[in-house]
């Protein structure tokens, strides 16, 4: 359920950044006809996205604990003040806002290094390109189980051997920096969509670009800051844009890996709301932290369109 | 001083020789024109004097210089791109001083230089624009603008007025002759438009593929072509070809008697070639009248007309099936499939032998190919 109502809230963002419904009312007041063929596929959109958001509205104002069944009285907005005073919620809004902003961070970095790296010619260029990108194509759950058990594992995981070769003692990643670890599973899998991105992008420099700016004497270096970069700028908007919107929303990582823990120290809000309707069965209070995750993503988008978005639509 | 030597240049690419073998003198303040059809590797050669391209083998020296194999920025050269190449997030004034930043001149003197740039090229009022806001000749000023800044001892064009529409094409080519004038710079211009080679070179080499053809002022490319291809490539509409053989040749004339017919003796030097040699006789339009039926041996018949205002070309078609084209006064009025005859101007004739070569006029040195 929360998860629903946090898809619905990224689908009414991307309609708020496409501004799209003007347009479309207006057209549908001049023909009737319009209106009749299309209705039915308005009413159906209506119902998939109106009911499951009404009901949690309406979750959200009751007490409804699976734990505690009985007459589910009106409560007003207890819900909303119960989790927002929760002590998981100032670690969720942490953890999602640290989690967000370093998996953009490395993934940008790296997207940006590695597309520039790829784009000179060399043997093999192209098997190098499906394996970068390949990490994208794997589950969530798979890899996250594949980096819990295979990779950072400490008794058993790669890592844990490259350790023990240089005598040193194998650290217990999920214990002593959970969400350092879930921050390095969820930027690799992001990675080669950001390398995908902007190695695409790359291909559309202009190569006399290049050769004007060799001219001018500029040395790889400044030619990285001065022509790639600017033009890799819009790109890499739509690469922070499209990536924040689902980062926000991280849960099978998480759940396969620590299940939120040690404590709160890798509960992000998806998790949290999940915590408290499956964990504790408590419906009613679920349905408000749904309700605070869609505003909290609306205004992420709201403000990602702003700042990029108008830089986007800005065309050359 | 800016005189380039090319000695011996040539580039291969993936195995394939583009260019092949090239020796070439420009000397200072020069405007040589680089002009040969697309793909006979004229930008391949200006990128080579650039350093954007490496080498395979030869020399190239500026002055005294050996610049064959040194950075690209070193060379004191300037390049404008055919696509502009302008760095799009940069204002007009970045654009310009982004080689002078680069170089960590200092500030004052950036200043200077650029806007006494922007005041030859009228471009003071665009300063603070980005290059997406600029018409098609406002970018190409740019360009040449950022070429100007640096004070480079050799301006390079690749092909700068082949984006532009056919009236500003005219306009900058103007502009850039008059450049030429004011910055009394050496210019090496590439273009596969006879035209403009024509009307801004001081010297034109033409290239075919990868080999020069032929290295001379306009005028005497005009005049003297040394092969057929230059004879073809050079001047519009295009020198018709008609196959000859020689009928008697001696040391100031030849005599040849074209498969369509008639039989001329040419004012040429005939020692290269020798009776029932199979040669090919050259006449541009504007060197051929058109008369009345009859009034000549070579009678021929009326295909399209053209009328330009001051000129109608008239394609005609020879009893063989040869084609031609002829220039006559704007006035003329041909009928399609009207007979007439032509009167050639055989002063102006040329003969080609059967490997192209020009049959030089008697007492002209021959010139190499
Ligand atoms: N970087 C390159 N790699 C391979 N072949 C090239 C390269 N650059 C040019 N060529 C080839 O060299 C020939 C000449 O090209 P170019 O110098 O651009 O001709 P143009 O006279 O039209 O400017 C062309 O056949 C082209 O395919
Ligand atoms: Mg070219």
């Amino acid at each position: 359920m929360s998860i629903t109502s946090l898809q619905a809230g990224v689908n009414t963002a991307s309609d708020m950044a496409t501004g799209s419904a003007g347009p479309k009312l207006q057209k549908r007041r001049r023909s009737r006809v319009g209106l009749a063929m299309v209705s039915p596929s308005v009413l159906a959109l209506l119902v998939w996205m109106a009911v499951p958001l009404a009901m949690t509205i309406y979750f959200s104002l009751i007490r409804y604990n699976l734990l505690y069944p009985g007459d589910n009285e009106f409560v007003g907005l207890e819900n909303f003040y119960y989790f927002l005073t929760d002590e998981g919620f100032v670690a969720g809004a942490f953890n999602t806002l640290w989690l967000v902003l370093s998996v953009l961070a490395i993934s940008v970095v790296a997207g940006v290094l590695i597309a520039v790296l790829v784009d000179t010619p060399f043997f093999g260029r192209g098997i190098v390109r499906v394996m970068l990108i390949s990490p994208f194509f794997i589950m969530p759950t798979v890899s996250a189980l594949v980096w819990k058990n295979l990779l950072l594992h400490p008794v058993s995981g790669v890592l844990a051997a490259v350790w023990r070769f240089f005598g040193a003692t194998p650290i217990d990643w999920f214990t002593d920096y959970p969400l350092q670890a879930i921050i390095l599973i969820v930027s690799w899998q992001w990675i080669p969509f950001a390398v995908l991105i902007l190695m695409t992008a790359m291909q559309s420099l202009d190569q006399e670009q290049k050769d004007a700016a060799r001219l001018d004497g500029a040395g790889p270096i400044a030619i990285f800051w001065h022509i790639t970069l600017p033009h890799l700028a819009r790109p890499i908007a739509v690469v922070i844009m499209i990536e924040t919107i689902f980062l926000l929303s991280i849960f099978a990582e998480i759940f396969t890996t620590t299940g939120g823990g040690p404590g709160y120290e890798t509960t992000n809000l998806a998790f949290l709301i999940y915590s408290q309707a499956l964990l504790q069965f408590d419906v009613g209070m679920a349905s408000a932290g749904g309700l605070i995750a869609v505003v909290i993503a609306n205004i992420a988008a709201f403000m990602l369109v702003r700042m990029i978005g108008k830089n986007l639509t800005d065309k050359a | 001083m800016a005189n380039l030597t090319i000695r011996n240049l040539k580039k291969v690419f993936e195995g394939i020789e583009i260019i092949k073998g090239i020796d070439l003198d420009i000397k200072d303040h020069e405007f040589v024109v680089f002009v040969g059809p697309s793909g006979c590797g004229k930008s391949t050669l200006l990128r080579l004097i650039a350093g954007l391209e490496e080498v395979t083998s030869g020399h190239i020296h500026l002055d005294d210089k050996e610049i064959t194999d040194m950075a690209p920025a070193k060379r004191d050269l300037a390049m404008v791109f055919q696509t502009y190449a302008l760095y799009p997030h940069m204002s007009v004034k970045k654009n310009m001083s982004f080689a002078l930043d680069l170089a960590g001149v200092a500030k004052s003197e950036v200043e200077s230089k650029v806007s006494e740039a922007a005041r030859i090229l009228e471009l003071d009022h665009l300063l603070e624009r980005k290059p997406k806001a600029l018409s098609g000749g406002q970018r190409q000023r740019v360009a040449i603008g950022r070429a100007i800044v640096r004070q480079p001892k050799i301006f390079l064009f690749d092909e700068p007025l082949s984006n532009l529409d056919a009236a500003l094409r005219v306009q900058m080519r103007l502009e850039l002759a008059r450049l030429h004038q004011e910055l009394n710079a050496t210019m090496i211009y590439v273009t596969h438009d006879q035209v403009e080679a024509m009307t801004l070179a001081d010297k034109v080499v033409v290239l075919n593929g990868g080999n020069i053809e032929q290295v001379g002022s306009p005028l005497e490319l005009y005049r003297h072509p040394v092969n057929q291809f230059v004879a073809g490539f050079i001047g519009t509409p295009k020198m018709a070809f008609l196959n000859a053989q020689v009928k008697a040749s001696d040391a100031a004339s030849v005599t040849v008697a074209l498969d369509s017919g008639p039989v001329y003796t040419l004012p040429l030097d005939g020692r290269t070639v020798k009776v029932g040699d199979v040669v090919t006789f050259g006449v541009r339009p504007e060197h051929i009248q058109v008369a009345d039926a009859g009034v000549s041996e070579f009678s021929v018949k009326l295909d399209v007309t053209e009328h330009l205002g001051a000129d109608t070309y008239c394609y005609v078609k020879a009893p063989n099936g040869e084609t031609l084209t002829v220039r006559a006064s704007g006035d003329y009025m041909g009928r399609y499939g009207q007979e007439v005859s032509l009167v050639p101007e055989l002063a102006h004739c040329h003969l080609f032998d059967a490997e192209g070569r020009a049959i030089p006029k008697p007492g002209a040195p021959a010139q190499a190919a």
